[in-house]
């Protein structure tokens, strides 16, 4: 008999909601619902208006870029436990990249239209989101900068 | 060292095993690994001629009439009478030795160095984390550690290459990622179309790789800089600073600590190392220029 | 050591100028080469004494940061001088040495080292700072893990005669390391010259019985309590005009946490890297090796030759060198001197002995330098870019 988990406790699990008042993740429990992406299927595509993001929960997504006479271009592959997507925290709300499944990937994918009035709202909870995306990019930001590095290569 | 008295030419004999001279090794092959990378097998060339290393441990390699260098021993330490070095093709001396033949002599010298404490870490989860062709001089701790594995928690290795074609190794990759008792994870830094595995810096393999970082014991190589950021991420998941090995690697002319080049402040990087262990090494590899 | 007396059993002697040339007469006979004091090319060095009259008599140094003269003495004492560009390790750590030479043959090639000449040296002169100098390259040289077997076999029976300095030079700081004036070990005999306007003598003691059997060749007599408070008096003189002095009070610790101090940057805009300090350093020693062939391609060899940290290939890796500025060379050099030498070998780097005072072009100071630091401990760099 398989054990299925709420929205809730998974939320509550996981390492980016873990600190997060209850309440609020009650809140976002609601906000958010499961999905499913075949390998090969696109999460989300660059240009597309970005009202969501995911919490993956097993699987693994490449972020990529379409350069004309190569094709897509990896920069960067998340999986579970990561997030994905920030661009619908941060004006002009469009996607910057493509995400793509390359295995079967489940994840939460929630919706960022509400969280945003929410968090116009009640900035606490905002700030609570802010917080927390930002160590998100800072890693990534980190991560990309020693592949910028290019340590590899032959001096 | 005997000096015969009395003699009226008063010269003196080296000592036997002089560590400033070569021993003849035949080449037995030269596998291409990568596009710029590749490994030289070494057979001894008497019957007797063995080297018994320790993982970690490396030799100065000369190509007669052309120069020597330092590279880490890559291969198996049970397999004595087979001498691996795998290395990268940078400079007059690589470029000579990307040339030889089988049945080619090049002079060895060694085996320098400290070595990885595999033995001291019996009964710890084992982390290897490898960087490019940090992997070469860590493959002999990874065949030690696997032909007595269950002496050991868990084993790990992490792997992050430059692009898929860049991979050393790959056949034996697979092969230890098909096994049930060790862990492989792999990434590159740049993706090739097609490639469906991990694409980022091998610090991000850390937060989410299967150890006990309070019963772990890490061994990293790599780029200097790509160690510096693992040790970071090690210590963020809570391995302790007493627990994590480096390899290092500076200009060397003698590999014997009296040449004075490999000093790293007050450590010789050939006798007090090339494995170091991070606490004692911690305040001068933060020191830029030291 | 204390300046009141020596801490050797053996009592004292006194061997008259008139008898002094019977000394090396005595190391011939017993079959050494005496290398000692003499003048060439403007300055003192270490080479290879017919006699006693090659030795610089009346000769004295003068010498400041960037500045050597030699000035003659208004008297004619043997000793009257310091130290010149030369120390004693060329004589046993050769500045340049084939290490083995190698032939192609049908199995690849052969490899063969030079039997190393063994030798039979009197050094005549050794300052109680080289003294140290040499005690302390013996132990880089052979008591590490590996030995150098040149290194080893040149120094087999080297006599030693020290000699205690009187008039200790201006670049010299010799008893702020804690190695002078006074000859206090490794020496067979130690001299100390007296010159008076009536009399020129030497108290001298022997430091082992290879030293004692030499004396009993010479014209000696036991010293007069009034010679050996003469000899005394000038090494506690010796001890009080010395200028330069250097606090070594925790400079370990004060050079690693100053690591990235601005006085850096001010002796890297003087310093020329020239490496002249590594070259006249009595206790330098890397070295670098040359692998050469010959126009066939059959014959091979690898040459030892002295090398500098200062040099920028000295670091070099693929990628480039690690030191790659001169700022961090001199650093480098400084550090290991004053600082990571204790931790490598027990003792300090440096002896006092103010060659690289003399000898650096611009005149750098390494007492003035460090002292800078000193007086500035924990000061961060400043921010903005000229």
């Amino acid at each position: 008999m398989m054990e299925t988990k709420t929205l809730e406790q998974l939320l509550a699990e996981s390492d980016f909601f873990r600190d997060l008042d209850p309440a609020y993740r009650q809140m976002l429990a609601g906000c958010g619902r499961n999905v499913v992406f075949k390998p090969g299927e696109y999460m989300f595509q660059e240009g597309e208006p970005a009202h969501e993001f995911h919490l993956i929960r097993k699987g693994k997504v490449a972020l990529q870029i379409k350069v004309p006479g190569r094709g897509p271009v990896t920069l960067q592959t998340v999986q579970d436990g990561d997030v994905v997507g920030w661009a619908w925290l941060v004006p002009p709300h469009k996607r910057q990249y493509d995400a793509r499944a390359l295995e079967l990937t489940r994840a939460v994918a929630f919706d960022g239209l509400c969280i945003r009035s929410k968090c116009e709202q009640d900035p606490k909870l905002g700030y609570e989101f802010f917080k927390r995306f930002a160590l998100v990019m800072a890693a990534r930001l980190s991560a990309m900068r020693l592949q910028l590095l290019d340590l590899y290569a032959n001096p | 060292m005997q000096i015969r008295s009395g003699s009226s030419q008063n010269i003196a004999m080296p000592a036997p095993a002089d560590p400033m001279l070569a021993q003849p090794w035949c080449v037995c092959r030269i596998v291409r690994e990568t596009d710029d990378t590749f490994t030289l097998e070494l057979k001894p060339q008497n019957r007797s001629g063995q080297m018994n290393f320790k993982p970690g441990q490396f030799n100065m390699l000369y190509v007669f009439g052309v120069g020597e260098i330092p590279i880490s021993i890559s291969g198996d330490p049970t397999q004595p009478r087979i001498l691996l070095h795998t290395t990268r093709e940078v400079g007059a001396v690589t470029r000579a030795m990307r040339q030889l033949k089988p049945g080619d002599v090049i002079g060895v010298r060694g085996p320098f160095g400290t070595a990885w404490p595999v033995d001291e870490s019996e009964g710890a989860d084992i982390l290897i984390v490898a960087g490019g062709i940090g992997l070469a001089p860590l493959r002999p701790a990874l065949y030690r550690i696997l032909s007595r594995r269950d002496l050991y928690g868990r084993v790990v290795l992490l792997y992050g290459a430059r692009t898929p074609a860049d991979m050393l190794y790959r056949r034996e990759l697979e092969g230890w990622r098909a096994r049930f008792d060790l862990e492989v994870y792999a990434t590159v830094d740049r993706a090739m179309s097609g490639w469906r595995g991990n694409v980022g810096v091998v610090t991000t393999l850390i937060p989410r790789a299967p150890f006990d970082p309070s019963s772990a014991v890490a061994f990293v190589c790599g780029p200097e800089v790509m160690m510096r950021f693992t040790v970071d991420e090690l210590l963020k998941r809570g391995v302790q600073p007493h627990a994590i090995y480096l390899s290092l690697e500076r200009n060397m002319k003698c590999g014997i600590g009296l040449c004075g080049h490999c000093q790293l402040g007050p450590l010789f990087v050939c006798k007090d190392g090339p494995v170091l262990r991070y606490d004692k090494l911690a305040d001068w590899l933060q020191k830029w220029e030291a | 050591m204390s300046a009141a007396g020596s801490n050797l059993t053996t009592s004292t002697v006194v061997i008259e100028r008139a008898d002094f040339p019977c000394l090396l007469d005595a190391l011939k006979t017993s079959r050494y080469k005496v290398i000692g004091p003499k003048l060439a090319n403007g300055a003192v060095v270490y080479d290879e004494l017919a006699s006693a009259a090659e030795l610089p008599a009346g000769w004295t140094e003068e010498q400041r940061p960037g500045l050597y003269r030699l000035n003659r003495r208004p008297d004619e004492a043997l000793f009257g001088y310091t130290v010149g560009p030369d120390s004693w390790k060329k004589f046993f750590h050769p500045a340049t040495a084939v290490l083995w030479q190698a032939t192609k043959n049908a199995n690849g090639f052969n490899v063969s080292a030079p039997a190393i000449q063994t030798q039979r040296l009197a050094l005549l002169g050794v300052r109680a700072c080289d003294l140290h100098a040499i005690s302390i390259l013996d132990s880089v040289f052979a008591q590490g893990t590996f030995s150098d077997p040149i290194w080893t076999t040149l120094r087999k029976n080297t006599f030693v005669i020290a000699v205690n300095c009187v008039e200790p030079g201006n670049t010299c700081f010799c008893t702020s390391m804690k190695t002078g004036p006074r000859a206090s070990f490794g020496f067979d005999l130690a001299l100390t010259e007296v010159v008076e306007p009536d009399r020129h003598y030497f108290v001298v003691v022997a430091g082992t019985n290879r030293g004692t059997a030499l004396l009993d060749k010479v014209p000696h007599r036991a010293a007069r309590q009034d010679e050996n408070d003469c000899a005394e008096a000038l090494l506690a003189n010796a001890v009080n005009k010395m200028s330069r002095k250097l606090d070594t009070a925790g400079l370990k610790e004060l050079l690693y946490r100053n690591h990235e101090h601005p006085r850096w940057d001010s002796v890297a805009a003087r310093c020329l890297s020239c490496a002249n300090c590594t070259m006249v350093c009595p206790t330098c020693f890397c070295t670098t090796v040359d692998d050469t062939s010959d126009l066939s391609g059959r014959q091979a060899a690898r040459v030892r030759r002295w090398d500098s940290c200062f040099t920028l290939g000295f670091s070099f890796i693929h990628g480039g060198s690690v030191r790659a500025s001169v700022r961090a060379r001199y650093r480098q050099w400084l550090t290991h001197k004053f600082a990571t030498w204790l931790e490598q070998f027990g003792t300090f780097g440096c002896v006092g002995c103010g060659r690289c005072i003399t000898w650096c072009p611009v005149g750098i100071d390494v007492t003035e330098e460090i002292e800078a630091i000193q007086q500035t401990d924990g000061i961060k760099p400043r921010k903005e870019v000229k």
